[in-house]
């Protein structure tokens, strides 16, 4: 068999990249939230927002451990498997990159250790400073790494020369193109909206079981606060971004909506198979004029469709476009779900409706999901191009062999896959031992014998991952 | 002053990718060192103690490698994308390896089953080490090139010379590893480690002088280099001194000042990074690209100098000062080398 080493290439950065947003996704909104928490702590003097903060503090190290080592693949991979691609943008996004690891690894790396082992150590408030420098470096990587893939999407302030070579013109025109501030707003509240329906899962399950009710409430009223905030804000992101593209990038706006005459006042379809070969929806289920009302503001707004552009220039459709109805279905649910917890508050039945807990625990994972459809909307929706409209994917790979590509893939596989389970392994045991403290007495007390006020201990851990050593009433016998 | 630093972009850009390289080896050098050395500690309280000791700094020591990879993009881009492609499987599973050993360190303290994940850390810290010393070989043996992209296979990179530098990385880092432990532990751990320096200084000593003689007798290049005249004079005191440092090291290992064979380990491997780079200048891509030839636009490096001049000293600030939080010996359990204490009983539950 003749294997393709672009669609090999290809495969493996979409598994990879794939793998890896989902532990910046969660790190993200989960950074701001530790950071709130200590905030609490520090100011309030509450025990509970304490053991909230160190509970989920457990969880936050090790999924920033898997967004550190499966982050690191990317750096090498776009060398590796993308040389082409590296050449033609090497003067343009190689210094996003490289400012994005000086100002924001370096910040997460330079204070993760605090957040994570200095509490005790250090006061209140110094931690609370640690913890605000780790969620400002996520977002500060946010904000360089969707620079440069923006850029990609919509790019500006640089110009080709003759061998394909880019050359900046205005660094302001790089960063801030014309995508930028759309994709980093609703990429940055995908993050937080994700965060708070897990906060809010994993306190509905503790409510659901009776246990740590007390820290649970907190964290489920938290949670569906921030849900009822974020989730129609991420609607209303979704809905500018959405314009957006359709100035900038109109073929991709076209496979979203299935779209392949240019139309005046276009209809939505809810739902359909988009057939690339007959140029038409086969099974359309349309609504007329909607899309023109969102996508124009008007009844008769013209809408460019498919067949505007050559076959060739077309991304491929029915991903582009189930991706897209993937995450608008799932913000739709989640936005029910906020709504149904603000009713059930107003009627002070928020902690104990059970079915509502189901409800909240099922969502959890949810957020997850919109996140890698999104990404494979805008993402899938930008090819052929690897730079819209300037450079081709197939011109951007490197010179490696197929079967390298492929050994390297299957490895990746393997092995993530053996990530995901122990992680989830491990995460799920944090889960169910939940957010009490493992000894009263003296919470920090993690091994035997630790002497937390002694100016030499390094290695200590948040409290509660399993003393070693010492029993453990939920699993150990 | 300005037209100055536009005129030496390559050179001063060259310098500041040197110091991140060097950096990276020396900072996740003594890390890696300790994952080599793990499996042959006598007890799991050693282990624990040994992985303590690296905990608060890895991660920002394997910052430094991000940082370097992206540096390169942005600086010196044909060395990004022709020697990428060219170490395409070392690279890979040197990600591979670290990714091993990254969450080793997350997994092994929530673990009952530790020895799932001491060897997950050691044989990650050992493949990346043998992978680091590939992709060393293979740049000093040089790449071939066409067209401005790697032009080769991709076992390429396998070389006898990539595989004495592999060895010899092993090695210099288990060094490094047994002079960071030897200076950040005491008790047994700490007589473990001596008994190691002893033994990774000889291997180190050897390999070195296989990979030098090698190195110069395989590739023509580096013996002009080195044995042309006026050069051989200027050059000799580097294998000099580097063997006047391994003597010394070994003479220390059981002194009182326990932070000299540490720093010792440092000064070998700066010693053998000036060999390299003797035998590689003025290569960015060796013997296709010089650094003049490789460098990114002056409005590219000048947009990322600024940030490294101001952002770079701060960093080291910042991670001076998280050194110094954690200074001193580390410690996991009172009463440490006392195997009748909790630790050995409770392994056993």
């Amino acid at each position: 068999m003749d294997l393709d080493p672009v669609i090999l290439a290809r495969a493996q950065f979409a598994f990879t990249i794939g793998f890896h947003i989902l532990w910046p996704t969660f790190t993200i909104g989960l950074a701001s939230f530790i950071a709130l928490l200590s905030g609490l702590w520090w100011r309030t003097g509450r025990t509970v927002y304490r053991d909230l903060m160190r509970f989920w503090l457990r969880l936050f190290a090790i999924a920033f451990g898997m967004g550190v080592v499966t982050g690191l693949v990317l750096s090498y991979e776009i060398g590796a498997n993308w040389a082409g691609f590296s050449r033609s943008v090497a003067n343009v996004l190689g210094p996003l990159f490289a400012y994005e690891a000086l100002t924001a690894f370096f910040l997460e790396a330079g204070f993760i250790g605090i957040v994570l082992f200095g509490e005790g150590r250090v006061s209140k408030g110094a931690h609370f400073f640690a913890c605000c420098m780790v969620a400002g470096g996520t977002l500060l990587s946010a904000t360089w790494i969707l620079a440069a893939n923006s850029w990609m999407q919509t790019p500006a302030g640089a110009v080709a020369d003759a061998d394909g070579i880019y050359h900046v013109a205005d660094w302001w025109q790089v960063i801030f193109n014309s995508s930028f501030p759309y994709r980093l707003a609703h990429m940055v509240c995908a993050s937080f909206v994700t965060g708070s329906f897990v906060v809010a899962g994993v306190s509905a399950f503790h409510l659901w079981r009776g246990q740590h009710v007390e820290a649970s409430r907190v964290g489920f009223s938290m949670a569906m606060w921030l849900a009822l905030i974020l989730t129609p804000t991420q609607i209303l992101l979704g809905d500018l971004h959405g314009r957006n593209t359709l100035v900038h990038q109109p073929t991709k706006l076209a496979a979203i909506e299935g779209l392949w005459e240019t139309t005046k006042g276009p209809p939505m379809t809810v739902i359909a198979w988009p057939s690339m070969e007959e140029e038409r929806n086969l099974y359309a289920i349309d609504i007329p004029y909607l899309a023109s009302l969102y996508l124009t503001h008007s009844w008769d707004g013209e809408v460019q469709g498919l067949k505007a552009v050559p076959r060739e220039d077309r991304p491929y459709v029915p991903l582009v476009f189930f991706a897209f109805r993937v995450m608008v279905g799932i913000g739709m649910l989640l936005l029910l779900t906020a709504l149904t917890g603000a009713v059930l508050r107003w009627r002070h039945r928020l902690y104990d409706t059970r079915w509502f807990q189901t409800v909240a625990m099922a969502t959890a994972p949810l957020g997850f999901i919109a996140v890698l459809a999104g990404w494979t909307t805008t993402e899938a929706g930008r090819q052929p191009w690897v730079i819209y409209g300037q450079l081709r994917t197939v011109d951007a790979a490197a010179p490696v062999t197929a079967h390298a590509v492929a050994t390297t893939l299957l490895i990746f596989f393997v092995l993530y896959a053996a990530l995901m389970i122990v992680f989830l392994w491990f995460a799920g045991r944090i889960v169910i031992r939940g957010p009490a403290s493992p000894s009263p007495a003296d919470p920090s007390r993690v091994r035997p014998g630790i002497d937390r006020s002694a100016p030499t201990i390094v290695g200590s851990r948040p409290a509660g991952p399993p003393a070693k050593g010492q029993p453990r009433p939920a699993l150990g016998e | 002053m300005t037209a100055f630093i536009t005129e030496n972009y390559p050179v001063l850009f060259a310098a500041v990718a040197a110091f991140c390289v060097v950096v990276y080896v020396l900072a996740d050098g003594f890390d890696i060192g300790v994952g080599i050395l793990f499996l042959l500690a006598p007890r799991e309280q050693n282990r624990d103690l040994m992985m303590a000791s690296i905990e608060p700094v890895w991660d920002a020591n394997e910052t430094w490698l991000v940082m370097g990879g992206t540096l390169l993009l942005a600086t010196f881009p044909p060395a990004y994308y022709v020697l990428l492609p060219a170490f395409y499987l070392p690279i890979m599973f040197m990600l591979f390896a670290l990714i091993a050993r990254g969450i080793a360190f997350e997994f092994r303290l929530q673990s009952q089953r530790e020895w799932i994940w001491n060897r997950a850390f050691a044989a990650g810290s050992v493949l990346a080490a043998l992978c680091q010393g590939f992709v060393l070989g293979g740049l000093v043996n040089g790449v071939p090139m066409r067209d401005g992209m790697f032009a080769g296979g991709s076992f390429e990179f396998f070389s006898l010379l990539g595989l004495f530098c592999g060895i010899g990385l092993v090695c210099g880092y288990a060094l490094l590893g047994a002079g960071w432990l030897i200076w950040k532990t005491d008790g047994a751990t700490q007589a473990f480690a001596r008994r190691m320096a002893k033994r990774a200084v000889i291997a180190t000593a050897v390999m070195m002088v296989l990979v030098s003689v090698w190195s110069a007798w395989s590739v023509p290049e580096v013996a002009a280099r080195w044995f042309a005249w006026p050069n051989i004079a200027y050059l000799t005191p580097v294998p000099v001194v580097t063997a006047a440092v391994l003597l010394r090291l070994w003479q220390r290992v059981w002194s009182g000042h326990e932070l000299e064979p540490f720093v010792l380990g440092l000064v070998v491997f700066l010693l053998g990074f000036l060999g390299i780079v003797v035998s590689l200048w003025p290569y960015i891509v060796p013997r296709h690209v010089t650094i003049w030839d490789g460098a990114a636009d002056p409005q590219t490096l000048a947009f990322i100098g600024t940030g490294v001049a101001i952002i770079i000293p701060i960093v080291l600030a910042y991670q001076a000062n998280a050194y110094w939080v954690f200074r001193g010996k580390t410690k996991v359990l009172d009463g440490y080398g006392d195997a009748s204490q909790t630790g050995e009983e409770s392994k056993r539950m």
